[in-house]
């Protein structure tokens, strides 16, 4: 025990004494909490949209005016000439250009409108055909409802319903997050994220940093065993990142009212689990690289690919099967997934139950590694 | 001298080609990012695990859950009442959304209005809204069949059939809405970062940690040529790179090249360049390599991954985000790629963006070579 107290002393000191990695460590993981979250958004707003259109009529002036007001769209060009519209597409300024068809009013026909999207970015064009073709039906709705006013009574539902009897009526209710606010979501995410890239990079430089300066061989020669070793190492980091993990827990709490629904205690538990995993990996790294930079650039290689595929960007559920199999084998999606349910849910430990044994499974198995990998003779 | 650079540039080629770890890395990047988003990683919502909470039991519900599970959208689980039960299954992961029939569902259609309840789980708003619409979708499909079953023709839109705006969208440079056409630039973007700006942070800081550089500047090198000397091999190892992806990209999963391959070449040189004075500049400013490797890893990699607009559009952020992301140069880059390739624009399109990423280039790499020079007195 002693041993590893002095150890242990040895490392917290020189993290504290390395003045240019504090600010690293504690604050730039926050600052980019702050100014991540604000850019997680799979929301379209204010998408530049070209006017292609000869003369406008009210109709015509209606429907455009429900465009922008549904602050989905906002009209930057408006011209007579289709190539000018066209060219403002291929230089970028409009992501969409609407051909505005003549005679709106005349009710004896229907009207083709021509819409051009701009589909580089395919999930954004998808969410904007969706919007376009919700305010068109509820123009058209609108329209002919004004039109049977008196005879059918009209629901004004957002939903768009057919007038007269028959009808389905959609009561929407989004539970957890009502205003489907995306910080709620992702906030909790990046803060592992964040966590975890600090904890794991710093584990993963330390012991072969040691060896690529040679002090390793101070190490070795003295009575510290090599579990005794690697937990002296590991605690340091370990205690770092839970303090992190409270510290943005607590800016999430404040700056952006992430609920924290479920019990802190539980959180905590299972993140002191994940962080062992995650760290003994770091140092598992750090024990077969030779040089601080593969060690860096296999830990940042695994973080990756961990990263993409734990569920924060993208839903895990719309993954192929195998691709959700092999996210079984990442902790970081477990963790993701504990902090959402726990969080934003409220969910107890029987909800999380199988993600706390797999990522107690994930902590035993690194650091066992971690440690059978240390050699104290240099090769 | 110049066999003595090229001395220089061939000891800084086996120093990489000798790591064979880091050599796999720094291949085996690209073949399996790749693999990662052309396979696995995808937004669409499918097969959304629905429980259907009916305390109707009818003719009508039974209609409705067996069009939603024909829809193609749902695992459609039946489920008894109880929000209790609802509760657990989304705490559990077990569902996406909830369908609550009325009690007497079906009397009460027949009579004028039946209501359905859909509870989405909203952690993720996305998928929650996606969901609705489609429940909303499928809902209306059955109610104006039914409208026409009983002779009342009703359009699915709520139209009369005449005077309607009936919108016909095209999906210009896209057509099928293919994710690859964004992910390919982005991860070029992504991978040069890395490669570049951490691995020219670490090498320079390396030898000064331990030792080797004091060797290097008694030389006869020139400090620049120093630099260069230590830039040169992982310049033709991003290039390397930026084929594989483009080559990958094109075979494997159809994306174009509508532009100038030339130009398209040209500018990823451009972006290797930036990267690479970034790493230098990075390199330079800090004292140990500890530090160097985390501002070049913690500190680029989820700004270039949020704020260059490859997985979120820029222009949803907020305004002071937007022009944040301006100090992003793989920002620029992707705009510049993506134009090139998808849209098959030319140098006349993309100039101002190409003169901030040369304009960055530049600013890093003087503050770079000054702040090297400094240390050499």
């Amino acid at each position: 025990m002693q041993t590893i107290l002095v150890l242990l002393r040895k490392e917290f000191r020189q993290i504290f004494r390395n003045r240019a990695m504090l600010p690293i460590i504690f604050v730039m993981p926050i600052v980019q909490l702050l100014v991540l979250a604000f850019a997680a958004t799979f929301e379209v707003k204010q998408t530049p949209v070209a006017l292609v259109v000869e003369d406008l009529d009210p109709v015509g002036r209606e429907l455009v005016r429900r465009m922008e007001a549904s602050g989905y769209f906002s009209v930057r060009e408006t011209t007579t000439s289709a190539r000018k519209a066209d060219e403002a597409m291929q230089s970028g300024r409009v992501d969409v250009i609407f051909h505005m068809p003549r005679g709106l009013a005349d009710e004896s026909t229907d009207h083709t409108l021509q819409i051009v999207v701009n589909a580089q970015d395919g999930a954004t064009a998808g969410v904007v055909q969706a919007y376009l073709s919700r305010i068109v039906a509820d123009f058209n709705e609108d329209r002919s409802a004004i039109r049977v006013q008196g005879l059918v009574s009209h629901g004004g539902d957002a939903a768009a319903t057919p007038v007269g009897p028959g009808r389905i009526i959609v009561r929407p209710m989004h539970w957890y997050n009502p205003r489907l606010d995306y910080q709620t979501y992702m906030v909790p995410g990046i803060l592992v994220i964040l966590v975890t890239m600090i904890g794991t990079f710093l584990s993963a430089m330390n012991v072969v940093r040691e060896k690529e300066i040679g002090t390793i061989e101070q190490l070795n020669v003295t009575p510290i065993r090599k579990g005794q070793l690697i937990a002296g190492k590991l605690f340091p980091f370990w205690i770092i990142a839970l303090f992190e993990l409270a510290f943005g827990l607590l800016v999430a709490w404040l700056v952006f009212r992430i609920p924290l629904e479920g019990s802190l205690a539980l959180i905590f538990a299972l993140a002191a689990i994940y962080l062992l995993a995650m760290l003994g990996l770091g140092l598992w790294i750090s024990t077969v690289t030779e040089t601080q930079q593969q060690a860096m650039f296999i830990a940042w290689f695994i973080l990756v690919v961990c990263i993409l595929m734990s569920g924060l960007f993208t839903p895990i559920e719309s993954m192929p099967i195998w691709a959700q199999w092999l996210t079984e084998l990442n902790p970081i999606a477990h963790f993701i997934k504990i902090m959402r349910r726990v969080l934003l849910k409220g969910a107890g430990i029987e909800a999380v139950a199988m993600q706390a044994a797999a990522l107690g499974a994930f902590a035993v198995v690194s650091l066992t590694l971690a440690v059978k990998q240390y050699r104290k003779v240099s090769s | 001298m110049r066999r003595i650079f090229f001395g220089f540039v061939r000891k800084e080629f086996y120093h990489i080609l000798r790591d064979r770890r880091t050599l796999a890395v720094l291949f085996g990047m690209p073949l399996i990012m790749m693999a990662l988003f052309g396979f696995a990683i995808r937004n669409e919502i499918d097969d959304v695990p629905l429980l259907v909470v009916d305390a109707s039991r009818d003719e009508a519900t039974d209609g409705v859950v067996d069009r939603l599970r024909a829809s193609g959208y749902f695992d459609v689980v039946e489920f008894g009442a109880g929000r209790r039960n609802v509760e657990a299954a989304f705490e559990r992961g077990d569902a996406l959304a909830a369908l609550a029939f009325e009690p007497d569902f079906a009397r009460r259609l027949r009579r004028g209005e039946a209501h359905v309840q859909v509870i989405t789980d909203a952690t993720n708003p996305n998928a929650a809204s996606t969901v609705l619409a489609y429940t909303t979708a499928v809902l209306n499909d059955v109610q104006s069949e039914q409208a026409l079953e009983r002779g009342m023709i009703v359009a699915a839109d709520g139209s009369d059939g005449t005077g309607r705006v009936v919108p016909s969208v095209r999906m210009r440079y896209n057509p099928d809405l293919e994710s690859a056409y964004l992910f390919v630039p982005g991860l070029i973007a992504v991978i040069l970062m890395l490669v570049c700006a951490l691995m020219t942070s670490i090498t320079i800081t390396r030898e000064r940690e331990t030792g080797t550089m004091e060797v290097l500047l008694v030389s006869p090198l020139h400090p620049l040529q120093i630099i260069a000397g230590k830039v040169l091999p992982y310049l033709a190892l991003s290039l390397v790179n930026v084929a594989t992806i483009l080559v990958l990209a094109v075979a494997l999963f159809h994306v174009p090249v509508r532009g100038s391959l030339a130009l398209l070449l040209a500018e990823c040189l451009l972006f290797i360049l930036c990267a690479l004075s970034l790493g230098m500049l990075i390199s330079a400013r800090s004292r140990s390599m500890q530090t160097a490797t985390m501002i070049a890893l913690a500190g680029l990699l989820m700004p270039t991954v949020l704020l260059s607009g490859f997985i979120f559009p820029i222009s949803s952020m907020p305004e002071a985000l937007q022009l944040f992301s301006h100090l992003i140069p793989a920002k620029w880059f992707l705009i510049v790629v993506r134009g090139i390739m998808i849209r098959g624009i030319g140098l006349e399109v993309v100039w101002m963006e190409t003169l901030v990423l040369v304009g960055m280039t530049a600013v890093f790499m003087t503050v770079a070579v000054r702040s090297f020079s400094i240390r050499l007195e």
